[in-house]
């Protein structure tokens, strides 16, 4: 054991924050600072720029294009991206479908869907829940019927998010109501969004914007091609695939990175006040938030270096996703309370448009800390909420 | 002691909560809040006619002789309903400041029409610099030939844009957290020199920050003594802090109860979510930080309709309690809601925000904390 890093990793972190500063692009450090929520082109670039480099896939074998990088180097390149406030990929391609196709996929499936992955050609979303099934997905109703060479699919998915977006989107879906155990009879398939029968409909989260969807499918037809592995088997490949988002849904170090903003935030003084930081409450429970921070970032390495030696990542990640979400809020709530009056002006115009930091209504603090706080609730619902997971935990873990 | 409610009350508590319940759904809300003055001019005077604004003011004033626990009750079932109508800006600040300082004359050009719904007012109790600490006045007021002419800003002033008169805490004397030497000013909202960049805030209300360049004052805006402002804004912050923790438990136990029956509904595994032993329970939390926070509030009701000294001290406790422990039924209520309760179309949401911003008003938790702390000294 040793807690400091080696020669190589710390001339390998040197290299990846040379390349942030040369290559992270003004324009969108500029709008990631200001609180402007990027679009579709902003973020196809910016996963482009890492391609460019050969990062996209920090994950992946290195034959489809991964890095082939150690737990370290992974953990170093997490930590500077967040560093950088630089945004992480968009997970539904390179992280979620990603793993299933070059898993479960045939050879035509990995050469026609795994390079545009890479490349960030095609953007993807995750159509698991539905308005009957969200923790008990395995209940999920969306039919889909052989016709010949094609699927013909019917239902709806919800909460997916931006599906306005995504070209494509991966779906469980039921081919099969005639087995034994539910699950048996859901299938892994790959839908063209342009499909015809195929319709998005905005849902608007509680800060009142656009991030998720529903996603009706009316008599879509599908090739049979874009089946995953075999039919009745996509619960397995799914279940691997969540316990993947579980994993990344920790997010220690954007965690790290956002309480060290808080703490130069709260050092500072707001027009003559004393600062924050000197108000003892506040000083122990950022503390309190960043002794949980650790942990979790420890358990975290643990993890992934278990993950490393060849062992999947278990029911292990259901603390990752349960802590990592729960600390997450709470950095929410401290955000909330270090602004204190300036968390609560309303000024959505504002975050689209930019705007110039004399003519913010305030003083200067982020105006957009309560829409985070408010959105964010969300954190402890998706990806398995944190109550299903304490039930994995227990029946899995604990063997109750 | 007695906590049964008297005729009146009862009659009150009828009277709004049945308004809520026929006239005042999430939908009619939501579209009074999206109005340009953020609430429903004519549903303000409803108000006005039903006599409720009325509630907190003498009878020589033209009220209905009410006292703290009117307007705690009237103010839970505001909760309930998620009122947007302004009147914790118009009645318990701004006619609070008139009603406990305003001499005959100020009185009678003001206090008529916040009473009948004609008129509007703001306080501007924060700046910039002020965090939740009203003594923290930077704004000053320079005395000159004939009155005084007041420089600084304000921030989050409540319902200023339909503001027709500002209640301006300025320094007439003594260093910038000191209690003595505020002055409070009425100040007609068309002064020249009023800088007002208004905003709706995340809960779905309105403030504005105020910026005062050179705004004139005369004499006679004087609000009360001179130096002495301090005990006037302290109790009607404090009046105020009451009001929103009313409104805050009528908040909690809504959410709570629409949670109670989202989980009896909502199926998942064959079974109603409710079912499960692990929402079970923190329903169970709920309602007991629902009944606890109501009992404190009743306690501090009580205390400041009998006059008693450490009201100041209940209000804090109420406070810290909804800060924490509300703040819990809150976050419970959308996580139990799963994906629904995160959406703008369930009132779930919206009932979440309006609780977060009481959080805040007025002074948090941590704040609310020390304050009880120093007030036990
Ligand atoms: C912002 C957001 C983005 C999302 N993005 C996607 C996406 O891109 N693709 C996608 O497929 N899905 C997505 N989801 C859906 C998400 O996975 C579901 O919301 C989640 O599975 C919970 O389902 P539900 O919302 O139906 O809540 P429900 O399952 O109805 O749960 C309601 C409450 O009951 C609790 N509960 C349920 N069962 C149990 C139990 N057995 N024991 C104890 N408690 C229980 C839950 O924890 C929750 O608190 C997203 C959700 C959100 C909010």
């Amino acid at each position: 054991m040793n807690v400091n890093f080696s020669a190589d990793e710390i001339a390998f972190r040197d290299e990846v924050r040379t390349f942030l500063d040369e290559k992270y692009p003004q324009d969108l450090r500029d709008k990631q600072a200001q609180g402007i929520r990027w679009d579709r082109e902003d973020h196809l670039r910016w996963q482009k720029i890492l391609y460019e480099q050969g990062w996209a896939a920090v994950n992946w074998p290195v034959e489809y294009g991964g890095t082939g990088w150690t737990v370290i180097q992974k953990y170093i390149f997490a930590n500077e991206i967040a560093e950088a406030d630089a945004p992480d990929m968009i997970p539904f391609g390179v992280k979620m479908v990603a793993p299933v196709i070059y898993t479960y996929g045939n050879e035509e499936q990995k050469e026609r869907f795994l390079p545009d992955i890479l490349q960030s050609n095609v953007w993807w979303c995750q159509g698991y829940s539905e308005p009957g099934s969200g923790s008990d997905l395995a209940s999920l109703k969306t039919r889909a019927e052989r016709d010949g060479d094609h699927y013909v699919i019917n239902g709806t998915k919800t909460w997916t998010t931006l599906a306005q977006m995504a070209d494509w989107i991966f779906c469980l879906v039921r081919t099969s109501s005639d087995v034994a155990r539910r699950q048996e009879g859901i299938s892994f398939i790959l839908v063209d969004m342009r499909t015809p029968g195929v319709t998005v409909k905005p849902i608007i989260t509680i800060e009142g914007e656009h991030e998720v969807n529903e996603v009706h499918f009316d008599n879509v037809r599908v090739p049979v091609e874009n089946l995953i592995g075999e039919e009745g088997k996509g619960w397995t490949y799914g279940k691997v695939l969540l316990q993947h988002e579980r994993t990344s849904t920790a997010g220690v170090a954007r965690s790290k990175f956002r309480l060290n903003r808080l703490r130069r935030k709260c050092g500072e003084s707001l027009h003559g006040a004393a600062p924050l930081i000197e108000d003892r409450n506040f000083a122990r429970k950022l503390a309190a938030l960043e002794i949980d921070l650790k942990a979790l970032e420890y358990t975290d390495l643990r993890t992934l270096a278990a993950v490393a030696v060849g062992k999947a990542p278990g029911p292990e990640s259901s603390i990752l996703k349960v802590r990592g979400t729960e600390i997450q809020q709470g950095l929410d709530a401290l955000f909330m309370e270090a602004a204190g009056y300036y968390a609560l002006p309303y000024v959505p115009d504002q975050y689209v448009a930019g705007f110039v930091q004399d003519e913010r209504v305030g003083a200067g603090t982020e105006t957009r800390t309560s829409l985070t706080y408010f959105n964010n609730r969300k954190a402890s619902i998706y990806a398995g909420s944190n109550e299903i997971q304490r039930n994995i935990i227990s029946k899995h873990v604990l063997g109750l | 002691m007695d906590f049964s409610l008297s005729e009146e009350q009862s009659m009150l508590v009828d009277s709004v909560s049945r308004f809520i319940d026929n006239d005042y759904d999430f939908e009619t809300r939501q579209r009074n809040a999206a109005r340009d003055e953020g609430f429903d001019p004519a549903t303000w005077r409803q108000f006005a006619d039903l006599g409720w604004a009325a509630v907190p003011f003498a009878e020589d004033d033209g009220g209905l002789g009410g006292g703290p626990i009117e307007v705690a009750l009237l103010m839970q079932q505001f909760g309930r309903g998620l009122v947007v109508e302004p009147y914790l800006a118009n009645i318990v600040l701004a006619g609070g400041a008139l009603r406990q300082a305003g001499n005959a004359e100020q009185k009678s050009e003001w206090l008529g029409g916040l009473i009948d719904g004609s008129r509007h007012a703001a306080v501007a109790f924060a700046e910039p610099q002020s965090r939740f600490d009203i003594a923290d006045v930077a704004t000053s007021a320079a005395a000159v030939d004939g009155g005084f002419v007041i420089n600084g800003s304000k921030s989050m002033v409540l319902n200023a844009r339909n503001a027709d008169v500002f209640v301006i805490p300025a320094r007439t004397g003594g260093s910038r957290n000191d209690k003595s030497g505020i002055t409070l000013f009425l100040v007609p909202a068309d002064t020249a020199g009023i800088g007002i960049r208004d905003y709706a805030t995340v809960d779905g209300h309105q403030a504005a920050e105020l910026l005062l360049t050179d705004v004139q004052a005369t004499a006679t805006a004087v609000l009360g003594n001179i130096d002495g402002g301090f005990d006037t804004l302290r109790s009607i912050v404090d009046d105020a802090t009451l009001a929103v923790c009313a409104e805050a438990v009528g908040i909690m136990s809504t959410m709570h109860e629409k949670t109670v029956e989202y989980s009896k509904n909502r199926v998942q595994f064959g079974v109603p979510i409710g079912s499960f032993q692990a929402l079970q329970h923190r329903m169970a939390d709920n309602l007991i930080a629902c009944e606890q926070s109501y009992s404190l509030m009743l306690w501090a009701v009580m205390l400041k309709a009998a006059g008693a000294d450490d009201t100041s001290r209940a209000i804090s406790a109420l406070k810290y309690q909804i800060g924490t422990a509300g703040r819990r039924v809150a976050q419970e209520a959308v996580q139990i809601h799963g994906g629904m309760g995160i959406t703008w179309e369930l009132d779930i949401a919206h009932y979440f925000k309006r609780f977060s911003a009481i959080e805040t008003l007025f002074g948090n938790a941590d704040f609310h904390l020390d304050r009880y702390v120093a007030l036990s000294a």
